[in-house]
């Protein structure tokens, strides 16, 4: 009321000018000088801390640290385009899942209601194996006595960014070893990086160019979405496969999306396959790598093969890798680039140990130049050349982790069937493929999260939905069994179970 | 007779054939001469001294010493019970224990002077990563960063070859010792704004690489305003601040920051890497300390591409957290790098060379300008080839660092024994002897 008053005098022009502007500026002055007095006090001399306490899931909304309330700068400082969607909050729910399983982990003992993970593909089947290794060998493995002398020179000066001859034969050796002896791997023709993302980002920023695309069958692993899309630029097309026959890879599907993609005026500048594949776990036939090749050299485009499972075969099938086919054929060698690495097959992700294997000249030269962004840690390189040598331990490692995987798979497949639930066929991985179409409330992306949801929410475990692979028929899950026991099988089944209790076709046999 | 159907060859990306990579220039044309000849103290006496890479080789004692000492670094105890979990983890956040070494570690080179939380730091596979990654984050292709010359020449491959962004440089010169002035600064930014680039940040290394001295106190408040003033980012290199060669004349970013109370600090990045400081580059370690949460989260999502390994994470985690350890290291590494540095200024002032007055590094700023012929790029390199085939030394010349003065040479002291620094000290006092008699 006293405030309308005077402005009132204004518009009426009775003195009220000089009121109707004394007052409101006397009002807002004291209003000034309450909140200066009332205003909190200055940060302590620690620097700011991160204002979320979970930045993986972090609310990007509010960004300053405390001080900028104090800051006079005109505009907050900008980061680049790139960066603005990368730091996006992370909506799908392969991540969103992997983060719920690793806050609240399952533990048979200390915490049995925890969150089962089933949506990372590691493998934990043959740990002891590696731990007995380890403690018989590794005194001398880090720091190599020489003549029982410490020298650290070896592993601390400026190595090849590209990886270590040694360990580059050590690999090749591997790598024929796990494929059958089928083919041989040159040291030479091997590029090592910090695991094999960058293998395939590497990849990527060599054989297209921002705008560019790849060709891929879906459903793919959901990281390729990171690896080939973050930095690069490079866009992923794509190609659909169906259950009707086991999502194999067909050359017509490869045909069409090669067409649609460039009527729109998109290059495509290769295919990216796995093979094994994940998230399925079949395996491309030698028929079928004779077509891609086929297909490649008329299109003109590149082939990456990413064969990181090709040692977690646990079905009678058997592997071919692009290189055996290469090998025997008179296939232009220069478009076809093989993508490994240990994380899968010796179970060290943590290690990160990748490797880009290419007959190109020019691609190897540039990968090689690349890997200064992305080597293998020295004494990793060494603790690796010095198990990998170990012939004997490798053999037993290899047969015993495939006992083990055909095992567990076979388990876990049988276990799924008896909830009426079908898995894909497939020879190799550490997970099978899962149809769950029956128990979803509509046939849909949106019927097939909310049975993710409620199977990590209710159920509380976590697995893969086919919508985060771009899998186009809704109701398939990933479901990686590598991580459990034996005794843990009937405990997922029952939580499985319970979560579904209500539809219908569960249990009942078709 | 057959038609020759030719084979489309299949193509590459620009990035594949780009030459920016800088691998033709002098500063790596060195190292092959260097590779092909190499010295050797016995079997090779009259090789080319590697005098081109910074590399810290006068403290391996102290490592292998430690781990002599401690083999649960190496080897996760016996029955290697925490193995299974190392092994299996790649978390980009990076193995806490690790983090909170580094930040400690971080903290001691300061002398304390500033903090560092543990949280902030976001792990990459070496510096070179870790420089390679803010560029992407904080410029988008066709932007671009100040730096100011003479830099490392790395940076025009590292910043710039995939991430699409240029580099204008501010340019400093001898008449006030290279150092950073706000006219210099402002300098480039209006050449770029003439270019038509968006200046997105401004990259220092302090210590400077190859100068070997460290940025003073009025120059950072300087800087800070300067970023503060155009709204920009500042990326402070601080890869060689542990080796100064007394622990009060490196004053860090971070420091000015906590007198300012970390008033936009939202701005400022610090890149840190065990490389130099540690020599281990081979052990790839490297670090971005962020006072931005944007960048702290972006930065450890796009790190997934150049993690560092678990277990050299967890082998320095025992020995950085190690206080007996870092803080004797830290100290007697000063010491040793202090020697060398004052054991090569001498052998140059007695050979007649002139150096710039240096406090950090693995290196020393070298005056050979009044040698050329013509103050010019083709005369310095001229001088080098010489110094390379006749002298048998590899050294780098300013000019691959963008030096804007012609004549000046960065030489590397850390990389070598104290005997080998004796002779190539020897080999240019020949030289240099000769050049007078001439």
């Amino acid at each position: 009321m006293r405030l309308i008053v005077p402005l009132q005098s204004v518009v009426q022009g009775r003195g009220g000018l000089i009121f109707g502007s004394l007052i409101p500026c006397a009002l807002f002055y004291f209003l000034q000088l309450y909140l200066k007095r009332h205003r909190s006090p200055k940060p302590q001399s620690n620097p700011p801390s991160p204002t979320t306490s979970s930045p993986k899931l972090a609310e990007m909304t509010r960004t300053s640290s405390r001080s900028n309330l104090f800051s006079r700068s005109i505009g907050q400082v900008r980061i680049s385009s790139r960066a603005i969607s990368i730091a996006k909050p992370n909506e799908s729910p392969y991540y969103i899942g992997l983060d719920k399983a690793s806050e609240d982990p399952y533990d048979r003992l200390s915490n049995p209601d925890g969150v089962i993970q089933l949506g990372l593909s590691e493998n934990r089947l043959c740990f002891d194996l590696i731990e007995k290794w380890m403690s018989e060998n590794l005194g001398h493995s880090i720091t190599g006595r020489d003549n029982g002398e410490l020298n650290i020179n070896g592993i601390a000066t400026y190595q090849p960014f590209d990886g270590t001859m040694e360990l580059k034969l050590a690999m090749a050796g591997f790598m024929s070893h796990i494929m059958g002896g089928a083919v041989t791997f040159e040291p030479s023709q091997m590029v090592l990086t910090a695991g094999a993302t960058p293998a395939i980002e590497t990849l990527c920023f060599c054989l297209a160019d921002q705008g560019n695309a790849f060709l891929v069958p879906t459903p793919y692993y959901p990281g390729f979405d990171r690896d080939v899309k973050f930095r690069t630029g490079v866009e992923l097309i794509p190609v659909h496969c169906r259950s009707t026959d086991n999502f194999a890879l067909s050359i017509t599907a490869l045909d069409q999306a090669f067409n649609q993609t460039r009527k729109h005026g998109t290059k495509i500048r290769g295919i990216l396959l796995s093979n094994p594949a994940n998230p399925v776990g079949n395996l491309l036939s030698r028929e079928m790598l004779y077509a891609i090749l086929d297909f490649a050299r008329e299109k003109n485009i590149h082939v990456i093969s990413d064969e990181i499972f090709a040692g977690s075969m646990y079905g009678n099938e058997e592997f071919v890798s692009m290189a055996e086919v290469l090998d025997s054929e008179g296939f232009d060698k220069n478009r076809v680039h093989i993508v490994y690495g240990l994380s899968k097959d010796l179970s060290l992700p943590g290690f990160r140990v990748g490797v880009i294997y290419s007959f190109n000249e020019n691609v190897l030269a540039a990968a090689r130049k690349l890997t200064r962004f992305s080597s293998v840690s020295a004494p990793t390189q060494r603790l690796l050349v010095s198990m990998l040598s170990d012939a004997r331990f490798i053999e037993e490692y290899i047969k015993t982790n495939k006992r083990r995987l055909q095992n567990m798979h076979a388990l876990f497949v049988a276990g799924l069937k008896g909830l009426n639930i079908r898995c894909a066929d497939s020879s190799a991985g550490l997970y099978c493929w899962a149809d769950m179409s029956k128990l979803i409330s509509s046939y849909s992306e949106k019927g097939e999260l909310e049975l993710w949801d409620k199977l990590l929410n209710v159920g509380k475990i976590n697995v893969t939905p086919g919508s985060a692979c771009h899998c186009i028929e809704p109701g398939w899950f990933r479901c990686c069994f590598t991580t459990l026991a034996e005794e843990d099988i009937p405990v997922v089944l029952e939580r499985i179970r319970k979560a579904v209790e209500n539809t219908t076709d569960l249990l009942n046999s078709s | 007779m057959a038609i020759e159907i030719e084979q489309p060859r299949v193509g590459l990306s620009k990035v594949a054939v780009s030459k920016t990579h800088g691998e033709d220039s002098p500063y790596f044309a060195g190292w092959k001469a260097y590779d092909e000849n190499p010295y050797h103290e016995t079997s090779n006496q009259s090789g080319v001294i590697q005098m081109g890479l910074a590399e810290n080789q006068v403290s391996f004692d102290l490592l292998e010493k430690y781990l002599e000492e401690h083999s649960e670094a190496s080897s996760w105890g016996k029955g290697a019970p925490g193995f299974r979990e190392n092994a299996l983890f790649q978390d980009y956040h990076g193995l806490k224990s690790f983090r909170q070494a580094m930040a400690s570690f971080m903290e001691q080179i300061r002398g304390g002077r500033a903090k560092f939380d543990p949280d902030r730091i976001v792990l990459t596979a070496g510096a070179t990563a870790a420089n390679e990654l803010l560029t992407f984050i904080l410029a988008d292709p066709g932007d671009a960063l100040l730096i100011p010359t003479p830099y490392y020449p790395g940076f025009d491959r590292d910043l710039r070859w995939r991430t699409g962004v240029n580099i204008v440089p501010i340019h400093c010169d001898s008449s006030n010792n290279f150092q950073i002035t706000p006219e210099a600064m402002e300098a480039a930014y209006q050449s770029a704004e003439s270019m038509n680039l968006k200046v997105r940040g401004i990259l220092i290394t302090n210590p400077s690489n190859p100068l070997g001295a460290t940025i003073q106190r009025s120059a950072l408040e300087q800087i800070l305003d300067f970023a503060v003033n155009k709204n920009i980012h500042l990326v402070s290199d601080e890869i060689y601040s542990g080796s100064t060669f007394s622990s009060s004349e490196f004053i860090s970013i971070a420091e000015i920051l906590e007198t300012r109370g970390y008033k936009d600090a939202e701005r400022v990045h610090i890149v840190y890497s065990l490389s130099k400081d540690l020599g281990l580059p081979g052990f790839r370690v490297g670090t971005i300390y962020s006072y931005n949460d944007q960048v702290v989260t972006t930065a450890r999502r796009m790190s997934s591409f150049t993690l560092i390994s678990s277990q050299t994470q967890h082998l320095l985690a025992c020995m950085l957290s190690n206080k007996e350890f870092s803080e004797n290291y830290i100290k007697t590494n000063r010491e040793r790098l202090s020697k060398r540095y004052d054991m090569i200024i001498k052998g140059l002032k007695k050979a007649g060379i002139e150096c710039l007055k240096g406090n950090a590094g693995l290196f020393c700023w070298m005056n050979l300008s009044p040698l050329l012929e013509k103050p010019t790029r083709e005369s310095e390199l001229a001088l080098w080839k010489v110094i390379l085939n006749e002298v048998k030394l590899n050294i780098s010349p300013g000019s691959s660092c963008h030096c804007s003065e012609p004549g000046w040479f960065r030489v590397c002291f850390a990389n070598m024994s104290e005997q080998t620094l004796e002779i190539a000290l020897e080999r240019i006092r020949k030289f240099m002897e000769q050049r007078k008699r001439n």
